[in-house]
């Protein structure tokens, strides 16, 4: 589903490169954990997979079902089926939660020659989606995760995620700022979302997210490339013996 | 051969067809021999020359260059009411200044200005205030009607009142005259809309008595061939609360004047307002706000977007009396340039005199966020209308400091009319 060749790509203000030759290739249904030290590059990953601007490929392609996406803006990968749940979620004044569901869902919807949902339909799936995610209604009556808590902000990313059934979903860091109870009811939002034609790849810097959302890879990324890959076991081992001693190995 | 060594410059197209008109209306514009004189002394202001930019209320918006041209006066033509902001609402209806049929209104007079202006009534609130008061000389040499609504002390009106002044094009000239009584309480929304080449001068008078209560929209939405020259003048008396709404939606050169005096003690002001900016218009405005007595609070926000090659002004005076002590004001004026050939200028200005006070202001201008886009974007929503969104987020937050829905509805409905015709 996901094929990211000899990816190299730079801040596009000052040329630093920061992805310097990456290769990483996730299939349909498979869950790959990504996991590497603060500054590798891991979160840098997922903004050039959603397309942001501030970033620049310089060389190789990333491939989504077989089509290179380098050339599309955000709302179209997101129109593919691309969705990146923000490490940092922003803060957006003004736009109320529960007007940007009904635009986004149904700009997508248009992107794909779909009719727009009714407007009865939507306030079922968003109840729907907020109950399972145990979020209160009258949160999403608020400005886009404006004063949301951090863990709230994260709780209204897997919303969004439930709601727009991307086919490739990309977590970065879902699992920082969320007690211990609500890692689980986000994580279970994640597994429900499971099946053989979506594909996940989750950022995290902890072993515990991987015991909720069990991996079929877990991949290292460091200094901008994936160093090393291997199973679920390869997460213990690094929780164990730290990227210094699996790193040392590799090199 | 004599040589006039005083002749006065000469005289702008502009100002000659104000001129003229003058000369061309006055038998037929009401008025005691007092009101007569006022309306000469006006002209002679105007015929000395419409304020440039050296004039320092009009730095920003040179008068005398940017009014080019002014359209024959049209005889008065009967335009329809158009469908009211707020469901419900009063309308009283204005054409080309002069008022028309007038609802009656449990607990509130309705009244026409044309036989107080006869009498003389009007004349001594009808002076130009001050020298560089352009829009008040025009307005008094011309004004022939308008609309006066009182309403009684203690009465709470349940729907609004909707002052329309309606043109269809030619020189406009329409006053309102307002007063809410002691402990009363009232929304109005000022409607200026029209079609057709037109100058306009709109001058309203707002007296908002101790304890009383009331709302003040202005909704500005004329054709870009219209010159709209406006202000508003209102005294706020003890513990008392008047909230000004401004919405500029239109209009070739507009200049919106607002001269508040929070004159009882106590008494709060808010203003809030958006300029809709596009095409290569020209819209000012200006406040001079009064801190005449103690405890009194303000509070004005102001937001712009800026397209095209649009102009923009905003003047925002705020002067504390000695006497004003514990007075708290705050103004902000934040503007979204969304392009490269548009402008909008900030004047604020504190004047103070008493000891005891807070007041501050702060000006933004900016872009479009774009990590807000991005985030936009990144769930599927092409640039544009993501960018519709934001912006109209950014309007959106002010409008919605109103609180009360059924006022900010309809004014979110006519921000989406906007971008309809505009986006
Ligand atoms: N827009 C940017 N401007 C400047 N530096 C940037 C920018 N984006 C990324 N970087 C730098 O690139 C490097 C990789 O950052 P990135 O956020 O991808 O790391 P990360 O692996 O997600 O780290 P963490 O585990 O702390 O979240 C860092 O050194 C960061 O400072
Ligand atoms: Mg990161």
């Amino acid at each position: 589903m996901l094929e990211i060749k000899n990816l190299h790509a730079r801040i596009a203000e000052d040329g630093t490169e920061i992805i310097r030759g990456l290769n990483l290739t996730v299939k349909a249904g498979e869950v790959a954990a990504i996991m590497g030290p603060n500054g590798s590059g891991k979160s840098t990953l997922s903004y050039i997979l959603a397309g942001r601007e501030d970033y620049e490929v310089t060389e190789g392609d990333i491939l989504f079902n077989g089509e290179s996406i380098l050339e599309m803006d955000p709302a179209e990968r997101a129109a593919k089926g691309i969705f990146l749940a923000f490490q940092y979620p922003m803060e957006i004044p003004g736009v109320a939660t529960m007007e940007f569901l009904k635009v986004a869902l149904n700009s997508q919807r248009k992107q794909r020659g779909e009719e727009p949902l009714k407007v009865a339909d939507l306030l079922a799936r968003v109840k729907k989606a907020a109950g399972e995610l145990q979020m209160d209604m009258g949160m999403l009556k608020r400005p886009l995760n404006v004063g949301f808590s951090g863990g709230e902000k994260k709780r209204a990313e897997i919303l969004q995620m439930k709601l727009l059934e991307p086919k490739l979903c990309v977590l970065d860091e879902t699992d920082s700022g969320l007690d211990i109870d609500a890692l689980k009811i986000v994580a279970d939002g994640v597994n429900a979302l499971r099946s053989p034609d979506r594909a996940m790849v989750v950022i995290t810097h902890y072993q515990r997210l991987l015991d909720y959302i069990v991996p079929d890879s877990v991949h290292v990324l460091y200094k901008g490339q994936v160093v090393k890959s291997g199973d679920k076991t390869l997460a213990h081992t690094l929780e164990a013996e730290g990227y210094a001693g699996v790193l040392g190995e590799a090199a | 051969m004599a040589v006039n060594m005083n002749a006065a410059p000469k005289l702008t197209p502009a100002e000659t067809a104000l001129v003229e008109a003058f000369a061309e209306k006055v038998a037929d514009l009401p008025g005691d021999p007092g009101m007569m004189l006022l309306r000469d002394r006006a002209v002679e202001t105007i015929r000395a020359g419409l304020p440039t930019r050296r004039v320092e209320s009009w730095h920003y918006t040179d008068l005398r260059r940017l009014l080019t041209d002014v359209p024959a006066a049209h005889a008065a033509v009967t335009a329809k009411a158009t469908a009211p902001l707020v469901a419900g609402s009063t309308v009283v209806l204005a054409t080309a200044g002069a008022a028309g049929k007038l609802p009656k209104v449990d607990g509130a007079r309705i009244e026409r200005l044309a036989t107080q202006l006869l009498a003389g009534e009007l004349t001594e609130r009808l002076a130009p205030k001050g020298a560089d008061d352009a829009v008040g000389a025009i307005n008094a040499a011309f004004v022939a009607d308008g609309v006066s609504v009182t309403i009684e002390p203690e009465v709470v009106l349940a729907a609004p009142v909707e002052l329309q002044n309606i043109h269809v094009g030619g020189q406009v000239h329409g006053r309102l005259s307002v007063s809410v009584g002691q402990g009363a309480k009232a929304i109005f929304v000022e409607r200026q809309t029209g079609a057709g080449a037109a100058l306009v001068s709109s001058v309203a008078e707002l007296e908002v008595a101790d304890e009383a209560e009331a709302t003040w929209i202005i909704v500005q939405e004329q054709p870009e061939t219209t010159t709209h020259l406006a202000q508003l003048n209102a005294t706020i008396g003890k513990n008392a609360k008047l909230t000004v709404f401004l919405m500029n939606t239109g209009g070739r050169l507009v200049r919106q004047e607002l001269r508040i005096v929070a004159a009882g003690e106590n008494c709060e002001f808010t203003l809030r307002g958006v300029n809709l900016l596009t095409g290569s218009t020209h819209t000012d405005v200006t406040m001079v706000l009064d801190h005449a007595a103690f405890g009194a609070t303000s509070t004005e926000i102001i937001r712009n977007v800026v397209l095209g090659k649009a102009q923009g002004v905003f003047q925002g005076q705020i002067r504390v009396a000695r006497e004003a002590q514990k007075t708290d004001a705050k103004m902000a004026c934040n503007t979204l340039l969304l392009s490269d050939e548009g402008e909008f200028s900030i004047k604020p200005e504190l004047e103070i005199f008493a000891d005891d006070v807070a007041c501050g202001h702060g000006a933004t201008v900016a872009e479009i966020d774009r990590n807000h886009l991005f985030y936009l974007m990144a769930r599927g929503i092409p640039e544009k209308e993501a960018r519709g969104l934001l912006v109209k987020a950014f309007l959106a937050e002010v409008i919605e400091e109103l609180g009360d829905e059924a006022l900010v509805e309809p004014l979110e409905a006519r921000l989406d009319a906007w971008f309809g015709a505009n986006g």
